[in-house]
């Protein structure tokens, strides 16, 4: 069955000669075009260029070239991720008719491992958000159950993922915008170590925090991927230079004596009793599998949200101000240049977007940057250092992935409620660490995702517990019944 | 707290225009969040070094040599208004 299909799997049938690519990509499009309707994941389909893609992976493969893992495997890529000759909008107004003349880093280099662009999903609108709600073109839907979010911001790719309408997906995450959809959605999502993976061509949000990773149904499939995607470039002079690594190796399933420090700080009042109950039940599993557990604390945790909601905007503030109506994107007229760029902005971008740049406008400003904006980069100092501490004992974090399960569209209406989704997810960003989502377990039919945190640049060591717990807890890989969904809950297959 | 007329003249410095609606709800959303955030206060900071990026790299640099770039007609692509090659814009001086 095509929507259960995993990368591993997938490569494995290709490298048979079992499938083509030709008819996994036709697959792949039955399925987007059965399902999509219901779960709105996608705001651009490249039908045409991704059959052409694969016919030409068929025809290397019958050459006898040698061809990588992820040859013939569709992939979608959040629509802030800029791809040549094809639309990218970042789901606003201000971008509704970008078509970019080149192509991310990121996008480059799984077109060089030979993956098909199935397309572009949706987001919050410049990645703002945290349930796409804040699209300017339409909500995703969460494929478990349709009347709730996908999560956000990248929850487009969580979703047509989780949908199995791609067999993977790039997301960007700033403050768990990979880790709280693939949470939400049941589905593998790896925010990496900054600087671990290229940001060249993705659209900035929040630049000393956003990093872009894969979304994926299992954890060897997300190792499979972070192998084509952990690359040094020169054009992101954040990007690290570190050896090759290959993540697959690490996954030997061995935790015994691995070190996990359980924060008592994410599992406090906020979090909801049942997603805590669940993620201490992926704890027992591998402390059965030999690893050593240990409460700590992490006192900066409260700090975290106020230093995020200050950093990000004002970062975001200067990042969205190169959108002006001159060289890309929407454009009103007006008289003179000031009025163009004010009515072009004023009606091009969406409320959240505009309230969080005069937020962080307002950290920036002369009379209360020192009170602001320099007050959180102290604190996100502090913060960091509360993880070192951590990390001098323990060799990886254990928490929930967010407070709760996916919600009903328009509930939460406060500000401050919608900004608590990032709570578990943010210290993680701050410190610029790596860190997985991971689903482990079921509330009311909905999936809870597991959060491990790691050093920096310490990928394989998260991956290996993941995976380890992965192989051994039991739960059986749910998917959401989409063609029988009415937008009552859906049951596994 | 942020004013009305603060909210006003942000909005000014964020090159936005927003409905007198709008100012009213952003006075007082913007407030609920700096209130919130206020928190950081608590905070002892007096000899914290400011973080301003998670990596050591500093200056990176690359060697001043010619490379590949852009073709003019694909930089200047998206752009609606476009006058012999170049980005027009309303006229700036009087």
């Amino acid at each position: 069955m095509f929507a259960k299909l995993t990368i591993t799997a997938a490569a494995d049938k290709l490298a048979k000669n079992e499938i083509s690519a030709y008819e996994l990509t036709e697959a792949a499009l039955k399925r987007i075009e059965e399902t999509d309707e219901q779960v709105k994941a996608f705001i651009t389909v490249t039908k045409e260029e991704a059959l052409k893609t694969a016919a030409e992976i068929d025809k290397k493969r019958r050459q006898g070239e040698k061809l990588g893992v992820l040859a013939g495997i569709p992939v979608a890529y959040k629509d802030n991720m800029c791809t040549d000759g094809v639309l990218t909008t970042c789901a606003s107004k201000m971008l509704h008719n970008f078509i970019p003349p080149y192509s991310a880093t990121v996008v480059e280099l799984l077109q060089q491992a030979g993956s098909v662009m199935l397309g572009k999903t949706n987001l919050d609108e410049f990645a703002i958000g945290s349930s796409t709600e804040n699209s300017a073109f339409f909500t995703t839907h969460n494929p478990w159950d349709l009347q709730r979010v996908a999560g956000g911001s990248s929850g487009g790719s969580a979703a047509a993922v989780a949908a199995g309408q791609v067999l993977f997906a790039l997301g960007t995450d700033t403050g768990g915008s990979i880790r709280q959809p693939s949470a939400f959605c049941g589905v593998v999502g790896l925010k990496p170590t900054y600087g671990l993976v290229s940001r060249y061509g993705v659209v900035a949000f929040s630049s000393s925090l956003d990093q872009v990773g894969p979304i994926t149904k299992s954890v060897e499939d997300c190792a499979l991927v972070m192998n084509v995607l952990a690359q040094h470039d020169p054009r992101d002079s954040t990007s690290v230079k570190l050896d090759t690594a290959d993540y697959t190796a690490s996954l030997t399933g061995e935790v015994k004596g691995l070190k996990i420090g359980v924060p008592k700080e994410y599992f406090g009042e906020g979090i909801d009793p049942r997603v805590k109950a669940a993620v201490h039940k992926a704890l027992d599993v591998l402390i059965s599998l030999g690893a050593e557990a240990g409460e700590i604390s992490l006192p900066l945790t409260e700090y975290t949200i106020p230093v995020y909601y200050l950093i990000a905007p004002a970062e975001l503030s200067s990042n969205l101000a190169r959108f002006d109506g001159v060289r890309y994107g929407y454009r009103s007229e007006a008289d003179d240049l000031e009025a163009m760029y004010i009515k072009t902005r004023s009606e091009g971008l969406g409320t959240e977007v505009k309230r969080r740049i005069m937020l962080g406008t307002y950290a920036l400003s002369a009379d209360r940057y020192d009170d602001f904006y320099l007050k959180a980069l102290k604190a996100r100092t502090l913060i960091r250092q509360d993880f070192d501490r951590a990390f001098a004992q323990y060799d990886l974090l254990l928490t929930p992935t967010t407070p709760n399960v996916s919600y009903i569209k328009g509930e939460v209406k406060d500000l401050l409620t919608e900004y608590m989704n990032d709570y578990c997810t943010a210290g993680a960003s701050l410190a610029g660490l790596p860190a997985i989502s991971v689903p482990c377990g079921y509330v009311d039919g909905l999936p809870v995702g597991m959060q491990l945190i790691g050093k920096p640049f310490a990928e394989a060591t998260i991956l290996r517990a993941a995976h380890a717990y992965e192989q051994n807890c039991g739960l059986e890989r749910k998917l959401p019944t989409l063609n029988e969904m009415g937008g009552s809950p859906s049951e596994q297959v | 707290m942020i004013t009305h007329d603060e909210v006003v003249q942000l909005a000014r410095l964020c090159m936005l225009s927003i409905s007198e609606d709008e100012i009213e709800n952003f006075t007082n959303q913007l407030n609920n969040i700096l209130q919130y955030v206020d928190k950081l206060k608590q905070l002892e900071t007096t000899d914290v070094e400011p973080m301003i990026n998670v990596l050591p790299l500093q200056n990176v640099l690359r060697e001043d040599k010619v490379q590949a770039c852009l073709p003019h007609e694909k930089a200047v692509a998206n752009t609606t208004a476009i006058e012999d090659g170049m980005f027009r814009v309303p006229s700036v001086l009087e």
